[in-house]
C-alpha cells in the first residue's frame, strides 16, 4: 500500500491507495508548520482506514512549498554563480533578468569564467581551471554556502561544469553545487536561471524533507518517503532534496496524474477548478505534456521540466459581476464559504451561480432564489466560453478528445463541450493531487542534439541515456516504458542536426519484501 | 556635411522597438530577446543611443550595416554581445581605412534590428533610421541594396575569440553568402558581421528609411492599446496601414527544415466573422503565401504577420501550434520590393511559389 500526500496552500490532502483502489482519502487544513499538518493528516488517514504503518510500501509527498518560497521571496539563501563561457555569453551575466527584489536576496556573487562547448561539442575555448580555484576561494571567504554552475551548451556537453564541480568541492568541502546541465535545457539564460533558483532552495529542501522525514518516523511509518515531480514521477527523497526546482508544479501535475488515474484514460486533457484558479492541462499516455517553452517562477525565466498548463482566474469563489458581465479574475478564494451568497456572504460568486442553476447544492439554495434568471444565464455562458476556449487551446490537434474534470470546483465545468468526446467526473476527485501523488512512478528523461543519425538511430540513442538515468533514479529496469518521443529538425546546423527528446518511465524499485 | 538631428532613443523605445521588430519580423527574424537585455544592461549603465534620419548623411558619409548571423538555438547559449558586433564594425574601418558615420540594420525584422543599437551604443555612433529589407527575408539577396545591384563584399565576420575574417570580394550574393557561412559555422554557427559598406548616397536612395522609427511606432501602438485595454492588432493596423485578413485559429502546423531553412504549412480555421472559412499560411523561416478557401490571399513581399488574437503579441513560424487564436494581418512592404525589379529578389517566385504577385493594397 502506498500513501499519497499532496500539501496545498489551501489543504493538505491524504489517500491510502491499495494497488488501484483508493482505500481511504482525508483533507485537512495546511497548518502554518507545514509537519503539524502532515502528521495530522497521516494519523487522519491511518486511523480511520485501519492500515497497519508497517503495511505502508511507500509515502510519496508532493507540496507547493518551494515555489512559495520563490514567490513570497522567503527561506532563500544566497547563492554564488558560476559562468563557464567566457569569451562567449559575456554580457549577459547571471541574474541579468531577474526582479530586483529577487536578485537582492540571491545573487550572493558573480564569477565568469572561460570554458564551455560549442553545439556540435568542441571546446569554445578550454576551461579555466585557475579561474575556478580563484572563485572557489573566494567563495570560501565570503561564506556562502551555495553555489550554481552553469556552462554554455553543457546540456551537450556537460564535462566544464563537472570539472569545476571538482574544483569548488576541493576548495569548499561544505558548499552545496547545483550543475546546470542536471536541471535544464538549451538555452544558457533559462537554465542557469533553473540552476540558481535550486541553488537558492536547498536549505529550505533539506530542513523540509528532513520535517517531511520526522513526520514519517512520528507517525510509526517505515517506509521510504518520495518528493513527487514536475513531470508526475517521484523521486526519492534523499535525492529530491537536491533538485527543490523539479517540485516547482508537483502540485497541477499531481491532479493531472490523479485524473488520469481515476478515470483510467492516457490521453486526455483535464480541467482543475479550485476556489481562484483553473488549470488546464493535457495528458499524453497519462503524463502531463511538457511545456516546451519558457514558463515564469517568480518573475524568472526558466526552460526545464515542467508541465504545459493554461491556468486562467476562474474558480467557484471568482466574483460575478453584472454591468458589464464579468466572472473572476478576482476571488473571495478561501472566503467562500463566507462571503458567498448560498453561505450567508453579501457577494455574488461563480459557485452561487451554479447553485442558482441547480448544477450543484451547497450552503442555502433559498439565499440565490432571487437571482435574475437571465443574469445566471449569461454568467453560466461566460463561464463556458472561458473553459470551452481554455480547454480547446490546449488540445494537441483538432480531433475530439475525453475531458477529466477534478477539483472543488467542477461543478462548473459544462457536461457537453465543443471539441470534447465525453466530460469525466470521476470519484474522489476532491483529492486527485493526492491520488496522483501515491501512484507516481520513476522516470528518465534526455534532450539533446543528435548529428549525423538516422532519426531512429537517434531516437535509441537518446532512449538508453534515459534509460540510464531512470534506473540511477530509482527505477525497477525491469519495468521500464517510454512515454514520449520527441525530435526537431534543427534549421542552419550543419549534417542532419535532430533535436531529440526521449522520456522513458518505470516503477519505484520495492525498497520493501511484499 | 548638413546639420544633422540626432534624436536621442529612449529606454522606453527599444522595448518598444523589439515588440515592433518582432512583428515587422513576420513570423521570423529571430527572437529580439537576448539584444534587448543587451541594451537594457546598457542603458542602465547610463548609454543612450541616438537616432539619425537618414536625409542628414552626407553623399560621401560612410554607413556601417550590420548583422547578426547564425543559427537562432546557438543564440540561445552564445548568447549576442555588443561587443562583438562592435568589432565587426572596427574591423571594416581598419580594412577600409575609413571611420563610419553611422549605423544600421541590414534587416529591421527580428533580432537584428536592435544589433546596430549594441554596437552605436559600443562605438558612440548614431543608428541611421533604415534598414534594406523592411522586414525579414531568408536570403542575403533579398535586400534593398541587392535589388540596386550595389556590391555585396567587403564583409567582416567577428567571432568572439580572437578570429576575424574579411571577405574581400565575392562573385556574387549567393557567393558571398556561402563563403559568409561557412566560415559561421566553422566559429560556431555564429558570429557578428558588418556587411559591405554602403556610402551616404547608396543608403538614401537604395535604403528602405524611416524603418526603425516605423518598428518603434508599431511597439508604441501595441503598449498603448494593451495599456488601456484596447485592441492591441487593431492599433497596428490602424498605425502601419494594415489590413485585416482572417481571424482565426490554428488547427495544424507542418514543420521541416530544408537547405537551412524552416519551411511548412500552417492551417487555420475561421472564428467570428470568418467562421467556415479556412486559411492556409505557407512559411519559409517567414510568412511567404497565404491563401483563404484555397485562393492566393496575400504573398510576399506584402508582410504577412501573425498575431495572438488578445495580446497582439507576433507569433514566430516556430512557435506556431494548434489552439492558438490569432489574427492574420498584411502590412504594405516597401515599395522598393514590389517592382519588377523587386520582385525577382522577393516576390512569390523567389519562394518557388508559381504566382503573379498581387498585392493586398493594389
Amino acid at each position: 500500500m502506498r500513501i499519497g500526500i499532496d500539501v496545498g496552500g489551501t489543504n493538505t490532502d491524504a489517500v491510502v491507495l491499495d494497488g488501484a483502489t483508493v482505500v481511504h482519502a482525508v483533507k485537512t487544513p495546511t497548518t502554518a508548520d507545514v509537519m503539524g499538518g502532515i502528521m495530522r493528516a497521516l494519523r487522519d488517514v491511518l486511523d480511520t482506514s485501519g492500515v497497519a504503518t508497517g503495511a505502508i510500501d511507500a509515502v510519496m509527498i508532493g507540496t507547493t512549498h518551494f515555489t512559495n518560497a520563490v514567490i513570497q521571496r522567503r527561506d532563500l539563501t544566497p547563492v554564488a554563480a558560476i559562468r563557464i563561457g567566457l569569451p562567449a555569453s559575456a554580457s549577459l551575466r547571471p541574474f541579468v533578468d531577474w526582479p530586483d527584489d529577487l536578485a537582492a536576496i540571491v545573487r550572493g556573487a558573480i564569477f565568469m569564467v572561460e570554458g564551455g562547448h560549442e553545439y556540435d561539442g568542441r571546446p569554445i575555448v578550454p576551461l579555466d581551471v585557475a579561474a575556478v580555484r580563484r572563485a572557489a576561494r573566494q567563495i570560501r571567504e565570503s561564506g556562502i554556502r551555495s553555489v550554481a554552475i552553469a556552462s554554455v551548451f553543457s546540456p551537450l556537453n556537460a564535462a566544464c561544469e563537472i570539472a569545476a564541480a571538482e574544483v569548488v568541492r576541493d576548495e569548499c568541502p561544505d558548499v552545496a553545487i547545483t550543475l546546470s546541465h542536471e536541471l535544464g535545457r538549451i538555452g544558457l539564460l533559462e537554465r542557469e536561471n533553473v540552476a540558481l533558483l535550486n541553488a537558492a532552495l536547498l536549505d529550505l529542501a533539506r530542513r523540509t524533507t528532513r520535517a517531511f522525514t520526522d513526520a514519517l518516523r512520528g507517525s510509526g511509518i517505515p517506509a521510504p518517503l518520495y518528493l513527487t515531480q514536475n513531470d508526475g514521477t517521484v523521486t526519492i527523497a534523499s535525492v529530491a532534496e537536491t533538485f527543490p526546482v523539479f517540485a516547482f508544479a508537483s502540485g497541477p501535475t499531481n491532479s493531472m496524474r490523479g485524473a488520469a488515474f481515476l478515470s483510467k484514460l492516457a490521453d486526455a486533457l483535464v480541467i482543475d477548478v479550485g476556489g481562484t484558479t483553473t488549470d488546464v492541462g493535457c495528458l499524453r499516455h497519462g503524463f502531463p505534456r511538457e511545456a516546451n517553452n519558457v514558463v515564469h517562477v517568480g518573475g524568472v525565466r526558466t526552460l526545464f521540466r515542467m508541465p504545459d498548463l493554461l491556468s486562467l482566474g476562474l474558480g467557484g469563489g471568482s466574483l460575478v459581476t453584472e454591468e458589464p458581465l464579468s466572472v473572476g479574475p478576482v476571488s473571495v478564494g478561501y472566503g467562500l464559504t463566507e462571503r458567498a451568497l448560498v453561505f450567508g456572504g453579501g457577494e455574488l460568486t461563480a459557485t452561487d451561480v451554479a447553485v442558482a442553476a441547480g448544477l450543484v447544492d451547497l450552503g442555502d439554495r433559498r439565499r440565490v432564489a432571487s437571482l435574475p434568471a437571465g443574469l445566471v444565464k449569461k454568467a453560466l455562458a461566460r463561464i463556458r466560453a472561458m473553459i470551452d476556449e481554455s480547454v480547446d487551446r490546449m488540445k494537441p490537434d483538432a480531433s475530439e478528445m475525453p475531458l477529466v474534470a477534478v477539483g472543488g470546483g467542477s461543478f462548473l465545468v459544462p457536461p457537453a463541450l465543443d471539441g470534447i468526446s465525453d466530460v469525466v467526473l470521476v470519484p474522489h476527485h476532491a483529492v486527485a493531487n493526492a491520488v496522483g501523488a501515491a501512484i507516481a512512478q520513476v522516470s528518465g528523461e534526455v534532450d539533446q542534439i543528435f548529428q549525423d543519425l538516422t532519426r531512429d538511430e537517434a531516437i535509441a540513442e537518446a532512449r538508453r541515456l534515459a534509460e540510464d538515468r531512470a534506473v540511477r533514479a530509482g527505477a525497477d529496469p525491469a519495468t521500464l516504458n517510454v512515454v514520449e518521443v520527441e525530435d526537431l529538425p534543427i534549421s542552419y546546423l550543419p549534417g542532419n542536426s535532430l533535436r531529440t527528446r526521449v522520456r522513458v518511465v518505470g516503477d519505484v524499485t520495492s525498497h520493501r519484501s511484499r | 556635411m548638413p546639420v544633422s538631428t540626432l534624436r536621442p532613443v529612449s529606454s522606453e523605445e527599444i522595448e518598444a522597438l523589439a515588440i515592433g521588430a518582432w512583428i515587422l519580423g513576420t513570423g521570423g527574424g529571430g527572437s529580439p530577446y537576448y539584444a534587448l537585455l543587451n541594451m537594457r544592461t546598457l542603458y542602465r549603465d547610463g548609454t543612450v543611443v541616438s537616432l539619425m534620419d537618414a536625409r542628414d548623411l552626407d553623399d560621401d558619409d560612410l554607413v556601417a550595416v550590420v548583422s547578426n548571423m547564425g543559427a537562432p538555438l546557438v543564440g540561445q547559449e552564445r548568447l549576442t554581445d555588443p561587443a562583438t558586433i562592435a568589432r565587426a564594425v572596427r574591423m571594416m574601418e581598419e580594412h577600409l581605412g575609413r571611420e563610419f558615420r553611422a549605423i544600421m540594420s541590414v534587416e529591421i525584422g527580428g533580432g537584428n534590428a536592435i544589433q546596430p543599437f549594441m554596437a552605436a551604443a559600443l562605438l558612440g555612433k548614431p543608428v541611421v533610421d533604415a534598414d534594406a529589407m523592411g522586414r525579414a527575408f531568408p536570403e542575403a539577396q533579398m535586400t534593398s541594396f541587392a535589388i540596386h545591384d550595389l556590391p555585396m563584399f567587403p564583409l567582416t565576420l567577428a567571432d568572439v575569440r580572437d578570429n576575424e575574417v574579411i571577405v574581400t570580394r565575392a562573385a556574387s550574393w549567393k557567393w558571398m553568402e556561402r563563403l559568409s557561412r561557412k566560415v559561421c559555422v566553422e566559429v560556431g554557427s555564429i558570429a557578428a558581421t558588418c556587411k559591405a559598406p554602403r556610402t551616404g548616397r547608396e543608403v538614401k536612395e537604395c535604403g528602405i528609411l524611416g524603418t526603425t522609427t516605423k518598428a518603434i511606432r508599431l511597439g508604441q501602438a501595441v503598449q498603448e492599446a494593451r495599456r488601456q485595454h484596447r485592441d492591441p492588432v487593431a492599433a497596428v493596423l490602424q498605425t502601419e496601414g494594415g489590413r485585416l485578413l482572417f481571424s482565426g485559429k490554428v488547427q495544424d502546423v507542418e514543420r521541416r527544415t530544408t537547405e537551412g531553412f524552416l519551411r511548412g504549412i500552417a492551417r487555420l480555421d475561421g472564428l467570428d466573422q470568418d467562421r467556415g472559412r479556412r486559411f492556409t499560411l505557407a512559411f519559409q523561416n517567414e510568412f511567404a503565401v497565404g491563401w483563404l478557401d484555397g485562393e492566393p490571399c496575400v504573398m510576399t513581399p506584402d508582410l504577412i504577420c501573425v498575431l495572438d488574437s488578445i495580446s497582439g503579441e507576433a507569433i514566430g513560424t516556430e512557435t506556431l501550434r494548434y489552439g492558438q487564436r490569432v489574427r492574420v494581418v498584411a502590412l504594405p512592404a516597401p515599395p522598393i520590393l514590389t517592382t519588377p525589379k523587386g520582385l525577382t529578389h522577393v516576390g512569390p517566385r523567389a519562394f518557388g511559389y508559381d504566382l503573379d504577385f498581387v498585392s493586398v493594397f493594389s
